[in-house]
């Protein structure tokens, strides 16, 4: 074999081996092109019921996907004071620099909008689905069904979605839960809403009234680390 | 750009740079670590001895000197590593394409490590038969090879009210451009059939977070690409390995990394990244959702606050990307003077559709101070707006998209910082 290599690199004639190879090759039986996207390639077996019933967790706004199970505010609350308030606070207020659950009502149009479950979210859905699939972060995924219904309520009771600690959320009860904030989203709309940033022949020459003034530094905004100051991705 | 980076003054400065201070940029000691032992007449070391031999380095790493060049996190922006996110050095590449271990990483919780034997991509809802690929059946399949930008729509998120970060990497780091292969979506949906009454897809990653977005039909039935590969090698496990999902144009978040299940279903799912995340709350404090596209923008990444000019003056090449989730690149116009007269620059290498785009600007440098910027133009006759311009719409709250004119001002020593011009 090496010495098969030696001797292709040293140039004798691995041309010609490829060549006929090629020359060589059937033209037709077996080997026809196929039109793309006709009938299907055949690949893939068919996925059985439960391994889908293992995997399929989401949960949509009309309430389909939601597991069977049921929890009360009451038994949510042991539970979220356990696996939870560490990071997001008793209250949801968050422990140091973990997201909020709670709060901010009223404050989406102000310089700092906070935006919690009661303050933003459209979808209760969304709240079971979320902790249901990626929470306690670390640890997803571990939660009972009965234990996420619990603990979805007591999230819902520390906005003030659901004020009676007796409540028990299950797949019938969800229903009566919606968050005030649905109706102050809307689809993307800058194709129309900023139509003006289409233009045929942006200004090339003397484009500003006087030479351009500096407005602003990077420098001058404190971003230490320390202080925790600065925005957040998200 | 600065050529011998003393790595701890290089980290120095960005902790000063970060920490509002950044007194001045250490002076690049171009030729401080010269050995004039190696500068003609005399000859080199490694002009007389043999070096290392073949397969010694069996995955090639950058030159020794190069190795300072590596994504960097901003660690006050998130309280865990593991939910958060690291930036491409964009101001150490040149080209349109990233390097794969430079591409940045935005992960929800930590990378998943798959076992791809066990990697299994599951496919059902409204569809005629629920199916099951394995990682080599999505191999066997047809493939096509396409290089895409890849743009987290936070990107530039901390800019919104104003200069903050004093790097491209920071300010407009988290974007890559990769060569993809992978299997158009189509191909798979057409496996499993598709039902009537199919609008919207729900894509699931396999990470601990479960990542989800909702996909709409027409985007999966047109460019969407089941992919394995990056530059030709598998996916790293940050970008998703084995196999991700790749939506040419649009934000990053709807990328699912980890692919491991897409249901067919006939309405969005309002998942927790398409609601209380990635929406875009305008000054009103009403919500833009499903805004899915990335739009023009450009940045010059040499020189920039990381990248001072080692030059006194005389000729100098600015160099930058553009891209678009529109289209191709049109034309790109540089200013030196913030804003007041634009002069188009130079496309060099592919415009490809929805591919970062290099760009070059070379003029005489005068040695005086220069406030830089770059606007980009798609096909679609979109131009990208100042950052006044899109505050004007949007206000300063949205965090996603922000896709304004970038300012670099340049004092007559060569330094350079984030600013802000009106
Ligand atoms: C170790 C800290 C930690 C623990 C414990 C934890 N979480 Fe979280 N939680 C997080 C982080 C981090 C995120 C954001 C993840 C991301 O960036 O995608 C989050 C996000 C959330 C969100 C979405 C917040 C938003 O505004 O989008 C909800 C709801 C939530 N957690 C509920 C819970 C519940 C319920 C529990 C207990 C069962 C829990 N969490 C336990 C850290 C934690």
């Amino acid at each position: 074999m090496s010495r098969w290599v030696s001797s292709a690199l040293l140039g004798a004639g691995i041309l010609a081996l490829i060549g006929a190879g090629v020359a060589a090759a059937p033209k037709s039986a077996g080997h026809a092109p196929r039109a793309e996207a006709a009938k299907p390639l055949g690949i893939g077996r068919e996925a059985k019921s439960d391994e889908i019933a293992g995997w399929d967790i989401d949960v949509r706004p009309d309430g389909k996907g939601l597991p069977p199970g049921k929890g009360t505010v009451r038994e949510g609350e042991a539970i979220y004071m356990q696996q939870c308030a560490g990071c997001h606070g008793e209250f949801g207020e968050s422990a140091g620099r973990w997201p909020i659950l709670a709060g901010g009502e009223n404050t989406l149009g102000s310089n700092d909008p906070v935006k919690s479950i009661g303050s933003f979210w459209p979808y209760a859905s969304t709240v079971i689905d979320y902790i249901r699939r990626a929470m306690p972060f670390g640890n997803a995924q571990s939660l009972t069904n009965d234990e996420l219904y619990a603990v979805t309520a007591y999230v819902f009771y520390l906005n003030d979605l659901i004020k009676d600690e007796h409540f028990e959320l299950n797949a019938n009860s969800f229903k009566s839960i919606k968050l005030p904030n649905e109706r102050n989203f809307r689809d993307d709309d800058r194709d129309v809403a900023e139509k003006s940033l289409w233009r045929k022949s942006p200004c090339m020459t003397n484009c500003l009234p006087g030479p351009a003034r500096i407005t602003g530094r990077a420098r001058v905004i404190d971003v230490t680390p320390e202080s925790g100051k600065g925005p957040k991705v998200e | 750009m600065s050529k011998k980076p003393n790595r701890t003054s290089r980290r120095g400065f960005l902790r000063t740079a970060l920490a509002g201070g950044a007194a001045a940029i250490a002076s690049p000691a171009l030729t401080a670590d010269s050995n004039p032992a190696n500068l003609p007449p005399n000859v080199a070391d490694w002009s007389k001895t043999l070096g290392e031999g073949v397969a010694v380095r069996t995955y090639g790493k950058p030159a020794k000197s190069e190795a300072h060049i590596g994504r960097r996190d901003v660690s006050w922006l998130t309280a865990s590593p593991q939910s958060s996110v690291s930036f491409t050095p964009l101001h150490e590449i040149d080209g349109i394409i990233t390097p794969n271990g430079l591409c940045f990483e935005r992960h929800h919780s930590g990378i998943a490590e798959v076992n791809p034997a066990d990697y299994r991509l599951m496919l059902h809802g409204l569809v005629d038969k629920p199916l099951m690929f394995t990682l080599d059946d999505i191999k066997r399949m047809p493939r096509v090879n396409r290089a895409y930008f890849c743009e987290c729509a936070a990107n530039s998120g901390m800019e919104w009210r104003g200069a903050q970060l004093n790097g491209a990497q920071f300010t407009h780091g988290m974007v890559h451009c990769v060569m993809y292969t992978g299997v158009p979506l189509k191909v798979l949906l057409n496996e499993a059939g598709l039902k009537p009454s199919a609008k919207w897809l729900l894509l699931e990653g396999g990470d601990a977070a479960a990542m989800t977005r909702s996909l709409p039909l027409a985007k999966a039935l047109d460019d969407a690409l089941v992919a394995y590969r990056m530059n030709g090698e598998m996916l790293y496990p940050e970008n998703g390995y084995p196999v991700r999902m790749v939506l040419p144009g649009w934000e990053a978040n709807i990328w699912v990394k980890w692919l491991r299940r897409i249901e067919v279903g006939d309405q969005p799912w309002h998942t927790r990244e398409e609601t209380s995340k990635y929406t875009d709350v305008m000054a009103d404090g009403q919500a833009r959702r499903f805004t899915y596209v990335m739009e023009a923008k450009s940045v010059i990444t040499n020189p920039s606050p990381q990248a001072p000019i080692n030059h006194k003056s005389g000729f100098t090449v600015l160099s930058g990307i553009a891209w678009s989730g529109r289209g191709k690149i049109a034309r790109v116009d540089v200013s030196i003077d913030g804003g007041r007269n634009w002069r188009p620059a130079k496309i060099d290498g592919p415009a490809w559709d929805k591919a970062l785009t290099r760009f070059y600007y070379e003029f005489d440098w005068d040695g005086s101070e220069l406030l830089l910027q770059s606007r980009a133009m798609d096909e679609s006759g979109y131009v990208q707006p100042s950052k006044t311009e899109l505050r004007k719409y949007r206000g300063v709250n949205s965090i996603y998209h922000n896709n304004g004119i970038q300012t670099w001002h340049v004092r007559s020593n060569g330094e350079v910082e984030n600013v802000e011009v009106g």
